[in-house]
């Protein structure tokens, strides 16, 4: 063969790894029972694709190809290892006695495969660390230096990490499947919680090398969206949309030299509108289901904000009413104090200011530096310079991240 | 595969239970292990006595050693255990969550390691 068909050959087999690997590891490790066993058959399959299509043809169905030839080489494996290990030969042989029907890798199959895969790494069984760098790991196929390097890990202890997770769902009988309608909503919600977190992580870019933390949120994106194929449930539609809502915001959030700019300054032309309809699209989707959860209402706000073409343009009394439903279905002082925010906007900065003393009063989010600034920015709206100067003080020193506090000194300097 | 689930509760509040709510809560004991035995995952299962009761064994050099009281002092104290047959950990999640004492202590869920004689 010619060296341009070799090389045609390699990029095909590029293009089916970056295509379909997770997809066939997926199902290699539902057919094996194992992970690293799964893991090693998907190499050794791959392997043998290099070697083989150049001569014999890229095969009709590389997906089918990969799982059969995967198999056959860990059935091949286990029987070597068996000689050293008895109790691997009957394993091998219940996996390859040539009873067992063809595997099965028709697409829904497949993709069945691919939510146990999710579902058995966010198992709540597992620590929360462990969740995010074993989904990262197995679903998305980032390496454990990539990973190390987004979460400001050193690698071994990342490797650490999913070696140990991988040890439990051994050890513990975690099983591959795809929880029952019961336990569904909770098993979701560690799920969700999961993807939200990469997002974060990337989204927050307060420390590290600034260019790998996008890189997250696009991750959590691609997951977001390979749960909306799988599992288009309403919450599920409401994340994606809310991370597509918060990320088309990216280029407006930091000036050119790294500074926050906050909502009410930032330039709306740089918003990403295809994003946003995207997002707009997937809230409506999702509050048709008539079954609003807490990532629908906070996508569902955001959305708000994004179609609004200046700050006062903005329906403050849609969002006032969105945070009202939030905090019946989950209380929490932070969301009280962003809904105070939206009173403020609504009924005027008395308003806004008699809601943040409440929510002090009670005793909460007292160290909490944002409470703070927007008690300073209030008080600033409403003449009490003193006051407000006081506020902004105690919210610079109970903030620790530099760009919010350069943030704040800058407020202090205005008044 | 087995797994232990061990109850753990505060054994001082128990003890304050009134007599009418300690016999409801026997009575769910009791229909807890029914349930169990008729779906297959039963294996066994006991209720300790309290911790003061405990002794704790060591042998050092081949000198026994024992002291009174468990070998750990925490605010919830083992108080009783199930063994189960279970399909899988969700599976085991799903009887231990079923276990009366999960709702006011909690249950440890443990897989059972079984060794095979050489």
């Amino acid at each position: 063969m010619s060296e341009d068909a070799a090389e045609r050959v390699r990029e095909m087999v590029d293009a089916v790894y970056r295509a379909e690997s997770r997809r066939v590891l997926a199902t290699l490790i539902r057919l094996l029972g194992d992970f690293d066993l799964a893991e090693e058959a998907l190499h050794d399959a791959f392997t043998a694709a290099v070697e083989r299509w150049p001569d014999d043809g890229v095969p009709a169905n590389p997906r089918a190809w990969l799982v059969s030839t995967g198999r056959f080489k860990a059935i091949d494996q286990l029987r070597r290892r068996a000689r050293f290990d008895a109790s691997l030969a009957s394993l091998a042989d219940r996996l390859g006695d040539g009873v067992t029907p063809a595997p099965d890798v028709d697409d829904d199959a497949v993709e069945d495969d691919r939510l146990r895969l999710i579902f058995t790494c966010c198992h709540p069984a597992l620590p929360p660390d462990a969740r995010v760098a074993l989904t990262l790991r197995e679903v998305c196929g980032l390496t454990t230096e990539e990973i190390a390097r987004a979460f400001l890990t050193a690698p071994p202890t990342l490797a650490q990490r999913i070696v140990r997770a991988k040890g439990k769902i051994r050890d513990a009988g975690i099983p591959y499947q795809v929880p029952g309608r019961t336990d569904l909503p909770e098993r979701l919600d560690t799920v969700l919680q999961v993807v939200y977190l990469v997002f974060n992580e990337g989204y927050s870019a307060s420390a590290g090398a600034a260019v790998t933390r996008p890189d997250l949120s696009a991750e959590a994106i691609r997951l977001g969206r390979l749960l909306v194929e799988l599992l288009p449930d309403p919450e599920v539609l409401g994340l994606l949309a809310l991370m597509l809502l918060h990320d088309a915001r990216r280029a407006a959030r930091t000036s050119r030299d790294g500074e926050i700019v906050l909502l009410d300054d930032q330039d709306r032309s740089l918003w990403d509108r295809g994003q946003i309809a995207e997002g707009v699209a997937l809230v409506e989707r999702a509050l048709a289901a008539r079954r609003a959860g807490p990532y629908v209402l906070q996508a569902a706000i955001a959305a708000v904000h994004a179609e609004a073409a200046t700050p006062a343009a903005t329906d403050w009394a849609e969002i006032v009413g969105l945070y009202d439903v939030l905090l019946r279905l989950a209380p929490s002082p932070v969301v009280e104090l962003n809904r105070a925010a939206a009173v403020a906007m609504r009924d005027g900065p008395q308003a806004g200011l008699s809601a943040v003393d409440a929510i002090l009063a009670r005793g909460e989010l007292g160290e909490y530096h944002l409470a703070h600034s927007a008690r300073g920015e209030l008080l600033r709206r409403l003449g009490r310079r003193d006051e407000a100067i006081a506020a902004y003080r105690r919210a610079l020193a109970l903030a620790a991240q530099d760009p919010e506090r350069r943030l704040l000194e800058k407020r202090l300097h205005g008044l | 595969m087995k797994y232990l689930c061990l109850i753990y509760a505060d054994e001082t509040a128990w003890q304050k239970v009134p007599k009418a709510e300690a016999e409801k809560w026997l009575g769910e004991y009791f229909a807890f292990g029914d349930d169990i035995r008729k779906s297959g995952h039963y294996v066994g299962s006991n209720a300790l006595q309290s911790t003061n009761t405990a002794t704790t064994v060591r042998v050092r050099n081949g000198k026994l050693s024992t002291t009174d009281g468990p070998f750990v002092e925490t605010k919830e104290q083992l108080g009783g255990y199930y063994l189960i047959e279970a399909k899988d950990l969700n599976d085991a999640i799903q009887v231990a969550a079923r276990i009366p004492g999960a709702r006011h202590g909690a249950v440890e869920v443990r897989p059972v390691r079984e060794y095979q004689r050489p």
